[in-house]
């Protein structure tokens, strides 16, 4: 685990001293401008356009970072070849990808957290005042960053065995696909033969679901978020997670470096 | 008998290329040689000769078609064998964004090393190879000579018995190589093994125990330098000085003038003869010296034969 440890702690470092933190910048600039506007526009909806405006910044802002920085965790460690010294000294393959997750899940983890402050902020400074329905947002916020670490596991999978452009179109490709997983299962059209219908029902299965992890709407209008839901999604992202790391530390530990 | 610092037995690596990988092409083939401890091993051979491929091998950066190799007695795949290795990969490339006592202390994190431990060695290997001024000074910012010297304190900062250093004297001035030689003299005395590649034969030459001597592949020879060149043909060379230039002396048609003197390398069975010539037309002798083959021309004459059948091939399967 030291290893692992080790690893992780640099890849924060890396990502802090590569500015990835520099979108808080732009997101505070966002909740700002969006807190402005919505006190001049909205009457009695100022609660729901901030909280949605926000959990979807926090959102995209992370899946961006996830994709492209996941993707790049392990192949510019290949194209730069600085794993090279790395991998001569006496860690496995499995704990430097391992730890590589671990810090960008530990930088998404400070980035999301800065983004939610900013955003009871904008909340603060609209209703000037927080209620106890606040609290729901953290719950959202939790679901939202649980999804990034699982788009973060696929990036790293894809980017073991193919380029990293191809990686960043398929982390992407699944995470769309992903968003309709819960939609696969439930299609039901008489023009289907029982055989499509069956693999239609199996690749929903096989592709993350997304939908697990989106509470917006729920939180935006103040409703709480039953425990249920976050114990299921949370279980869902470890055991899906686990998978796909451990697909890709499988990948990795054979793959002959340039 | 002890064990071999590194053992490797019949090592071949091919990779796959072409429409849907079905061709294959040969970097290693079936490589079997010992490094012994304690000694200095030079890995020569032109670029593309399978050097660095073999260094990568033992490294487990890639994986072999067939063979296995041991290092201290332990498997390559062993990775507790790894705490006692240390390697310089070429042309080394760090993080950019640490600095040097940073990217040093990273690497020392992974040999067990309490803190107080890491910071003196840190230090320590800094002024050792020279960049004890520019320890705080992001990676980024090095030259390709300065990556070379911190590439080579991350390899030996924990102290291996066996150090691999892929092309150490690449991208280093005059001075910098100098260091580096002394440092692998260094570690040879404190008792360590070391493999190192390099297609600078005067500095195999001049530091190693044994070579070995890869080309295309294969493994060509391996021995003490001077076993090696041993193997060539030698002859002799005359240096002489003409009293009268004009004066017509066959063997001038064999020689090269530099200034004043003509050189002539002959066999060494018809020195005499050659002298006797010189003698009659009154020449001054400057010198007549053994000619002793270099690993130079062992070197070269063993890529030119390369090339040589590997054109014939060529033509054959046209």
């Amino acid at each position: 685990m030291r290893n692992v440890w080790v690893v992780a702690t640099n890849t924060f470092r890396e990502a802090v001293r590569d500015r990835v933190l520099y979108n808080l910048v732009f997101f505070a600039l966002l909740m700002m401008g969006a807190a402005i506007l919505v006190g001049q526009i909205s009457i009695g909806i100022e609660q729901s356009v901030i909280v949605s405006l926000g959990l979807s910044a926090i959102s995209v802002i992370g899946i961006f970072i996830a994709v492209f920085i996941g993707v790049g965790l392990v192949s510019k460690e290949m194209d730069k070849r600085t794993l090279y010294a790395l991998l001569a000294k006496p860690i496995e393959r499995w704990q430097f990808l391992t730890g590589k997750f671990a810090g960008l899940a530990m930088t998404l983890t400070v980035n999301t957290a800065a983004m939610t402050a900013g955003l009871y902020l904008a909340l603060w400074s609209v209703k000037h005042t927080l209620t106890s329905s606040d609290r729901y947002l953290i719950v959202a916020v939790y679901l939202i960053l649980l999804k990034l670490v699982l788009i973060v596991a696929l990036a790293m999978l894809f980017s073991c065995f193919t380029s990293p452009f191809l990686a960043i179109l398929f982390t992407l490709g699944i995470y769309v696909a992903g968003l309709f997983a819960g939609e696969l299962r439930r299609v039901q059209a008489v023009n289907l033969t029982p055989a499509a219908m069956s693999m239609f029902r199996a690749m929903s299965y096989v592709l993350p679901n997304f939908e697990n992890f989106n509470v917006m709407a729920t939180v935006a209008h103040g409703r709480a978020v039953p425990g249920s839901l976050v114990g299921q999604g949370t279980l869902y992202a470890i055991l899906y997670g686990a998978i796909v790391l451990l697909g890709a530390s499988l990948i990795f530990s054979r793959r002959n470096l340039k | 008998m002890s064990t071999p610092a590194i053992e490797i037995e019949g090592l071949s690596k091919e990779y796959p290329y072409g429409f849907l990988s079905l061709k294959k092409k040969t970097s290693l083939e079936n490589l079997t040689m010992q490094v012994e401890n304690g000694e200095i091993f030079g890995f020569l051979g032109p670029n593309g000769a399978g050097k660095s491929t073999t260094i990568k091998l033992l490294m487990r950066l890639i994986f072999p078609t067939s063979g296995t190799a041991r290092i201290l007695g332990k498997s390559i795949d062993d990775i507790s064998m790894h705490q006692n290795i240390g390697y310089l990969p070429e042309q080394p490339y760090f993080y950019d964004y640490l600095t040097a006592t940073e990217l040093l202390d990273y690497f020392a994190r992974f040999h067990n090393l309490t803190a107080a431990d890491r910071r003196e060695r840190v230090q320590r290997l800094l002024k050792k190879v020279g960049l004890d001024t520019a320890k705080k000074i992001q990676l980024r910012k090095y030259s390709k000579g300065m990556l070379q010297r911190v590439g080579l304190a991350q390899a030996i900062l924990h102290e291996p018995e066996v150090v691999v250093l892929d092309e150490p004297m690449s991208g280093l001035d005059p001075l910098g190589r100098r260091e580096v030689r002394d440092i692998i003299l260094e570690l040879k005395k404190q008792g360590r093994t070391v493999l190192f590649s390099t297609h600078i034969l005067s500095d195999a030459e001049m530091l190693c125990d044994r070579v070995g001597v890869i080309v295309g592949g294969k493994l060509r020879g391996v021995g003490t330098p001077g076993e090696l060149v041993g193997i060539q043909s030698q002859g002799m060379e005359i240096a002489f000085e003409l009293a009268d230039p004009a004066k017509r002396v066959p063997l001038l048609e064999k020689a090269t003038k530099t200034g004043e003197a003509y050189r002539v390398q002959l066999p060494e069975a018809d020195v005499y003869a050659a002298l006797d010539e010189l003698k009659a037309a009154g020449a001054r002798i400057i010198s007549v010296v053994q000619i002793k083959a270099s690993l130079e021309d062992f070197f070269m004459n063993l890529v030119d034969a390369d090339r040589a059948q590997a054109n014939a091939v060529e033509v054959s399967g046209k």
